[in-house]
């Protein structure tokens, strides 16, 4: 299992990508390998506000649908479309293929969340469990 | 997880990569490589399913079918020695106490095959209904493990292994004593996923062996294990039902559009069959429907939506892996019934439209 350097996660698996006051959010690899075959990705609307931790979008594997938290509060102001059209790229390439990017609200809400060693160590325990 | 009961193929599921997850209080794969791709390996070559979670429950005695009769739905007396049949088990009111398949082994020896989510409750069921009868049932499900070996070329890769002639094993029946690699097993043609394919019962102590000896025998032609994942998407596209989803206790097989397997015109009575009479009478309210939809994905228990008014509810949905489209099944009132009916599917905040189409959404690929 990968975890991308550079990025900052959540508890839920999802990843932030931090540009100026925008931030870009996708999924981590433990999190695809855990929803299986995706299959459809409802992306969220442009210009729609969320606080944290609210549910930004699903997605849809085989199995089941998955909500996805967004890890900051913020306004969407990029949604990334090609993944209606190829949503196994999430699959693929969890960490190139982000889902949708928001204006932070309150960038103070990035300490809330882990580095990729603090995330290591993080699913490492989970695993233990 | 600790408390789910292990078939014996449990550490064999791990060596090979399975995702265990609990069901029905069993640890069982949902998937080793990916439910798509196990889909594909049945539709197109083969899979092995291990389903020793199933019930088999074995009826004997003087009335072993008179009883079978009173106790399903579908008309065991047109079976002969080694033919099985489809039918459910229902309650006075009509609603599913379980479905199950029924093996007429010979004329003092029925076997009825059950879910595993009901084994117990089944069990008791049958125990308590088969006391006006001369029959003895044993719950057999612990000392019996089953495989289910399906696709295409399940009897290409079968016949490897076997001196039976598996081509005099017809559909729906099934031979005691095929020897499968020098091991004794129960034979049947039958499956749960629209395509040709048999269910081996054999001694769990066999298990692994034969899942080994099957799964190499297969492995040039495309053969792969598959988890319960693709066993419910399989089974969904070939609209053959689940009990829980298309029907329960209080959704009768008609309302689930399973008439063909209730057989109210029989002259012999089973449980049920005065409620279900009379609803057929009355008319249904509602029923069930195969439906199709343009954009989202639609789940079990999801409700159905005209406008402000809830008018039903989806029983298994999926984005389909054979036809690529995003199809469900929904008891819905009557009026939404016929083909081409509009109506929306609440998908978590949105509505999303949702036309009725044939719930035949795959050819079966049996060979009859």
């Amino acid at each position: 299992m990968k975890i991308a350097e550079g990025l900052l996660y959540t508890k839920d698996h999802e990843w932030v990508r931090v540009e100026g006051n925008k931030a870009y959010i996708g999924i981590s690899d433990y999190a695809q390998e855990a929803m299986g075959d995706i299959v459809y990705v409802e992306l969220p609307e442009i210009d729609e506000e969320f606080e944290q931790e609210d549910t930004l979008c699903a997605i849809e594997s085989v199995k089941a649908a998955n909500d996805i938290f967004l890890p900051v509060a913020g306004r969407v102001v990029e949604v990334n479309e090609a993944l209606e059209e190829e949503p196994e790229a999430m699959n693929e390439n969890p960490y190139e293929n982000w889902i949708a990017c928001v204006e932070m609200a309150d960038e103070s809400q990035l300490k809330d969340l882990m580095n990729a060693g603090a995330y290591e160590a993080f699913i490492a325990e989970a695993e233990e469990e | 997880m600790e408390n789910a009961k292990r078939t014996p193929l449990y550490e064999l599921h791990e060596e090979l990569g399975g995702k265990i997850v609990d069901f029905a209080g069993w640890a069982l794969p949902i998937q080793y490589a990916g439910i798509s791709q196990e889909h594909h390996a049945v539709r197109n070559q083969a899979g092995l399913f291990d389903v020793s979670h199933m019930g088999e429950v074995m009826v004997t005695g003087k009335d072993a079918l008179a009883f079978s009769q009173y106790l399903v739905t579908n008309d065991v007396t047109t079976l002969s020695d080694t033919q099985i049949l489809y039918g459910m088990m229902c309650n006075e009111s009509g609603g599913v106490v379980d479905d199950l398949l029924v093996y007429r082994m010979e004329e003092n020896r029925v076997l009825l095959v059950i879910n595993a989510s009901n084994v117990d409750k089944d069990f008791a069921w049958i125990s308590e209904k088969a006391k006006a009868f001369d029959v003895e049932v044993e719950n057999q499900s612990d000392q019996t493990a089953q495989l289910a070996l399906q696709g295409p070329l399940a009897e290409e890769i079968l016949q490897t292994l076997t001196d039976v002639n598996l081509k005099k094993i017809a559909f729906f029946h099934c031979q005691e004593g095929v020897t499968i690699k020098g091991r004794a097993c129960l034979v049947s043609r039958t499956g749960y996923t629209g395509e040709d394919g048999f269910e081996i019962y054999c001694n769990p102590e066999d298990a692994v062996d034969l899942a080994r000896v099957i799964l190499e025998a297969g492995a040039d032609k495309g053969l792969i294990p598959c988890g319960l994942g693709a066993r419910d998407t399989l089974r969904f596209e070939a609209c053959l039902p689940l009990y829980g989803n298309e029907f329960d206790d209080v959704i009768t097989p008609l309302e689930a559009g399973f008439g063909f397997f209730v057989k109210l015109d029989s002259e012999d009575d089973f449980i049920g069959k005065t409620a279900l009479k009379k609803q057929k009478e009355e008319g249904l309210t509602r029923r069930l429907v195969g439906f199709e939809m343009a954009k989202g994905i639609s789940r079990h228990g999801y409700s159905v939506m005209d406008g402000e008014r809830e008018i039903g509810f989806v029983t298994t949905g999926y984005k389909s892996p054979t036809l690529g489209k995003s199809i469900g099944f929904a008891i819905v009132e009557m009026a939404y019934t016929e083909m081409g009916s509009a109506f929306e599917i609440q998908v978590r905040k949105k509505q999303l439209p949702a036309t009725v189409v044939s719930k035949r959404f795959y050819r079966k690929n049996y060979k009859k």
